[in-house]
């Protein structure tokens, strides 16, 4: 047996037992499951947190993809939020703005570092960057954040799917949404126990979520799911800080979630079959980038 | 467990727009590559199920080009697969297929130049994370996780006693391992997931053994 958690109820109830952050739980299996030192491990974790801060500066810098269905909307966001006008405030809306970022860039073929997935890689980070401004947290911690992301994450990797193609995007944004809580909430000072609340409340408000990309690209909607699990990843977090719980536990919901994606249509999928990508305009729009649904790849990859 | 690291979760660095249609292949990719031990001078690749639908958009087919180019998911040069593959002069064609796979996610390489061929079957089960699941008609799960040997070797008493003896001697310990074979007595294949790294003079030891006709090694 060389693994501490398979569940999110072993995870807890081992961060309560030895009165540690989840994060902490993360590493210690992480090293007992690949021999590599403490050191090593954090130090791989840190960059993976530089490779985040450079994609949301390069995508606040506005970046468009090559087939032009995403790029710019990271930019509106920012600078809507300076008019003071916004509705959610500030902390949510940088968040939205931050993950709108890093998914610009993915769509785009920059450089990302996925969380879980590449398609869902804006919400680990927008969140990060946006409570950082409010918790001023220490590197460590940031890199923490991380880790405890990670450990959900591992959780419903393993028990469930953190792909599209398997279980739709509740696997992906879904995942990085409830992953995300989970960590706002160590960060912001709760307890394990309120991180699995957080992700469960998260988690069920994105089930049935389906993956249904515009051409077969990852722009249309996945940039804008981004945004919306960044916003859920807060309040959620938020709800549990609050004391509120989950009354269905957080392997359940997992497991439902599991359930849901194998009983989903392919269509739904990850295939660009139905959904959004198969509407009158989502028809239109594939066959504009690529010219009755054929192809050429220099459309996108040049 | 299929994903064992948490950086299988938090990772991998890569150039998007997606880990398991991108990321994954490109792995595929190289994988298949460093099997087959030396640039490839021709591909051809058949893609199943979302990968067949949706590979144009994904990039799929520049990452699994890049992969045999022998370019990690962060190498930027994966954007410019397709004309650095033409500058070495290896040419290559995508045949997208409409008949189910076990995995949603399904490529199977045919690489080859003047000494050979090499059939590989991969599947990207999220986040990046790739198995191989078939190698030259030998089903297989093998998932790069570990440092990994696999022997091509004759069907005979003793050749799997001597391989692992071999092992033993330097201290390796054996992770999972697999035998298989295409007939009896005829062509087999030895899957050997190890803890430690492998260095060349055990894959020269192994070399030597009788029966043993290939080794190819697979780093983490």
């Amino acid at each position: 047996m060389d693994v501490l958690f398979s569940n999110v109820k072993e995870l807890v109830a081992l961060a309560e037992s030895q009165n540690k952050p989840i994060s902490e739980i993360m590493i210690e299996q992480e090293v007992l499951m690949t021999k590599r030192t403490r050191e090593e491990i954090i130090a791989q974790m840190d960059n993976n947190l530089t490779v985040m801060e450079k994609a949301v500066e390069r995508g606040l810098q506005g970046v468009h993809s090559a087939s032009g269905l995403t790029g710019g909307d990271a930019v509106l966001i920012q600078k809507y939020m300076a008019t003071g006008k916004s509705l959610c405030g500030d902390v949510v809306m940088d968040a939205v703005s931050k993950a709108v970022a890093t998914n610009e860039v993915n769509a785009a073929m920059g450089t990302i570092c996925a969380t879980p997935t590449a398609g869902a890689a804006g919400i680990v980070p927008g969140t990060l960057f946006a409570v950082k401004n409010k918790l001023n947290p220490t590197r460590e911690q940031m890199i923490n954040y991380l880790f405890t992301s990670g450990a959900f994450g591992f959780v419903v990797a393993n028990n469930a799917s953190i792909s599209g193609a398997a279980g739709g995007c509740q696997a992906e944004t879904g995942s990085a949404g409830s992953m995300a809580a989970a960590a706002i909430v160590e960060m912001a000072g709760g307890t394990p126990q309120q991180s699995a609340e957080a992700f469960s409340i998260v988690m069920k408000n994105m089930l049935g979520l389906v993956c249904d990309p515009v051409a077969g690209l990852v722009e249309v909607p996945c940039v804008k799911r981004n945004a919306m699990g960044a916003a859920k990843a807060l309040v959620g977090a938020d709800m549990a800080l609050a004391g509120v719980v989950s009354r269905i536990p957080t392997d359940e919901v997992i497991e439902a979630m599991h359930k849901i994606g194998k009983s989903m249509p392919s269509a739904l999928r990850e295939t660009a079959k139905g959904g959004l990508a198969a509407t009158p305009t989502g028809k239109a729009l594939e066959a504009k980038i690529f010219g009755k649904g054929k192809v050429d790849s220099d459309a996108v990859n040049s | 467990m299929k994903f064992r690291s948490v950086f299988d979760i938090i990772g991998p660095v890569m150039i998007g727009p997606s880990s398991s249609h991108t990321a994954g292949a490109a792995r595929i990719g190289r994988v298949a590559r460093t099997l087959f031990g030396r640039q490839p001078e021709w591909a051809r690749v058949h893609l199943y199920g979302s990968f067949a639908e949706t590979y144009k958009g994904h990039g799929t087919d520049v990452a699994i080009i890049g992969g045999l180019l022998d370019y990690d998911t962060f190498d930027e040069r994966i954007k410019s697969a397709f004309a650095d593959a033409e500058k070495l002069g290896m040419t290559f064609e995508f045949i997208p297929e409409a008949e189910e796979a076990v995995h949603p996610n399904t490529a199977r390489l045919v690489i080859g130049d003047s000494q050979g061929v090499m059939e590989l079957t991969g599947i990207s089960i999220g986040g990046g994370t790739m198995e191989v699941v078939e190698l030259n008609g030998f089903p297989l799960r093998l998932s790069g996780h570990y440092p990994a040997l696999l022997i091509v070797h004759n069907d005979r008493s003793g050749v799997i006693a001597n391989v692992s003896n071999a092992i033993a001697k330097l201290d390796i310990n054996i992770a999972h391992m697999e035998v298989d074979r295409k007939e009896k007595g005829e062509m087999a294949l030895m899957v050997i997931e190890v803890d430690q790294m492998i260095d060349a003079a055990l894959i020269n030891e192994l070399e030597s053994l009788p029966n043993v006709t290939q080794v190819s090694t697979l780093a983490n």
